[in-house]
């Protein structure tokens, strides 16, 4: 009975896709190769990371003159612009590289959150993403669910999925919208089978799927394969000062090298708009970011607000770190783009760049999980995201690389921060050793190294609904 | 270089960031202004927390606030010099 609901095509495709994955990588590269550029792609890192704690902890460091530090910067460009860094990632069939290779199982909606736990306890190595939507949504809404499925399942960071649906149609929309990536994938629904006969087949299942993408090799990728994403969360003044402005380094210097990056939160750009249109390609890029800004203000804002947005923005956190106002929020915010990068493109939603490497706009809300989860579903495979008071936000799918500037954040909940940048407060540290140490986690953390937020169990995965269901 | 009590942004900015913990009243401050890299002094009029603003002058009722060179809201009550800078006296001119 089971069986007989399962999209035939999706279920027949994964073994045969499996074994052709399989062969692929490992005719293609020698295992040496692959070790070496390996080892020279983590070196740098962590002897820039090496240098950053002791100019931090010895006085002489401290001392070390403007025209010192001066050298020091310029020499790390240099190695820098001459030296493209470079990682292992997987090459999927559509060509995105992907830094992660997990195998999800995604429920479909609400109810089949609990098969999907189920099946992901079942098989190891293998990985829920529970939800709270799915039934009755309508119109732009159920679009954005589908398209935030679709393209959740769709990321280079996953190897293949699983996808339960209480019914079979929506399941197979969700299936069919992933296939087209050509990785495995297969829809298994609930009604006239049941929870169990519906975790046993799709655990079968998940188990092949499991083993073949352990076998999936990695391979030499560039910053053209890069596809970044920032959002910053619990911001305060330092956020404008240094983790911020960190992030413009790394943005500015990965735009000259082809990487594709994405900034969003339309609410959050509230006071300093005109400035963030200026910084469209062309005046067309410009007015589509103030279109999108200024509806956002008149459908959502205008109708809702209430006094400053009852402290939603900026929030109690943004009030507790400095922040008074939304204008004071939004200049830091920008920060984030650097001072020479321009965006390309205004994308919508969960929608995947189409304009080729370079900067876009996501229309997203500001709230950290919504936001980085629209990205991760729009492609993004590695995310950035600076904070002041501490946001501790993970996503499930796209490893979530904290940095931080307020050294007290550093000093009480140190455990959440990937870089610290504290030092750019004191004077010990420049914005361009502070972007180099970045791209260097960064690399890191393609190459494997496992985020804080990973480490910790942070896998918020956020649908953003657009209006109540019907 | 001691590390600075305070940043500024911007050469026209009317207030700075403290970025040291246990900033305290009558306490001498340094700054640096991060634009043309030039070092103030500032004292502090009353304890102001990690990440909170100082006034680098008087602030008028109605007067518009500059950070980043740029206009963050305006002044809802007077402010002296070196004085704490926060929602009990600036306010957005959005919402």
């Amino acid at each position: 009975m089971a069986k007989a609901t399962k999209k035939t095509a999706a279920k027949k495709a994964p073994a045969k896709r499996a074994k052709t994955a399989r062969r692929k990588p490992a005719s293609r590269r020698k295992a040496s190769d692959r070790r070496t550029s390996a080892k020279t792609a983590k070196r740098p890192a962590a002897k820039s990371n090496r240098r950053t704690k002791v100019a931090r902890r010895t006085p002489a460091a401290a001392r070390r003159t403007k025209a010192d530090r001066r050298t020091v910067a310029k020499k790390s460009t240099a190695r820098r612009s001459s030296n493209k860094p470079t990682f292992m990632g997987w090459r999927r069939k559509n060509g995105r590289v992907g830094i992660r290779n997990h195998v999800i199982i995604l429920p479909l909606d609400d109810l089949s959150n609990a098969a999907c736990e189920a099946v992901a306890n079942n098989i190891k190595g293998t990985m829920a993403i529970p939800h709270p939507y799915g039934r009755l949504q309508f119109g732009e809404d159920l679009k954005l669910h589908f398209r935030t499925l679709i393209g959740t399942g769709a990321n280079p960071n996953v190897a293949a999925v699983i996808v339960i649906g209480i019914e079979p149609q929506w399941t197979g929309r969700v299936v069919k919208g992933i296939a087209k990536t050509g990785k495995p994938v297969a829809g298994f629904a609930i009604e006239q089978n049941g929870d169990h006969q519906t975790i046993a087949d799709a655990s079968r299942l998940a188990k092949e799927y499991v083993q073949a993408a352990s076998e999936l090799e990695r391979e030499k990728c560039t910053t053209k394969d890069l596809w970044v994403s920032v959002k910053c969360g619990e911001s305060d003044t330092t956020s404008g000062l240094a983790s911020n402005p960190t992030v413009g380094n790394f943005i500015d210097k990965m735009d000259v090298w082809g990487a594709t990056t994405c900034f969003g939160e339309t609410s959050e750009i509230t006071g300093a708009e005109l400035n963030c249109a200026k910084r469209g390609k062309t005046k067309k890029i410009g007015a589509k970011f103030l279109k999108t800004w200024q509806s956002y203000n008149d459908d959502v804002i205008e109708q809702f607000k209430t006094d400053d947005l009852s402290d939603s923005q900026p929030t109690k956190g943004n009030i507790e770190g400095g922040l008074s106002t939304i204008e004071e929020k939004a200049f830091g915010n920008l920060e984030k783009i650097g001072k020479k990068t321009s965006f390309i493109d205004v994308l919508g939603p969960a929608e995947a760049p189409r304009k080729g490497p370079g900067l876009y706009f996501m229309d997203t809300s500001s709230a950290a999980a919504e936001c980085v989860t629209l990205q991760a579903a729009a492609g993004f495979t590695v995310h950035l995201f600076p904070t002041g008071q501490g946001n501790i936000i993970g996503n499930p799918i796209e490893p979530v690389i904290k940095l931080t500037a307020n050294p007290r954040t550093v000093r009480t909940m140190g455990e959440h921060v990937d870089v610290d940048v504290s030092g750019i407060l004191r004077r010990e540290m420049t914005l361009n050793k502070a972007g180099d140490a970045l791209i260097d986690m960064t690399i890191r953390t393609c190459n494997g190294r496992l985020t804080a937020a990973e480490a910790l169990g942070h896998r918020e995965f956020v649908l953003t609904k657009l209006y109540r269901s019907a | 270089m001691a590390a600075p009590h305070f940043l500024v942004h911007e050469r026209k900015d009317s207030v700075g960031v403290v970025v040291v913990e246990g900033a305290k009243k009558g306490q001498m401050l340094t700054g640096w202004v991060m634009q043309g890299n030039k070092t103030i002094k500032m004292k502090c009029l009353k304890a102001i927390p990690i990440g909170h603003k100082i006034a680098l002058g008087a602030i008028g009722k109605g007067d518009t606030v500059i950070k980043y060179g740029h206009d963050i809201g305006k002044c809802v009550a007077a402010i002296n010099k070196g004085g704490h800078v926060h929602t009990h006296n600036i306010k957005t001119k959005r919402w």
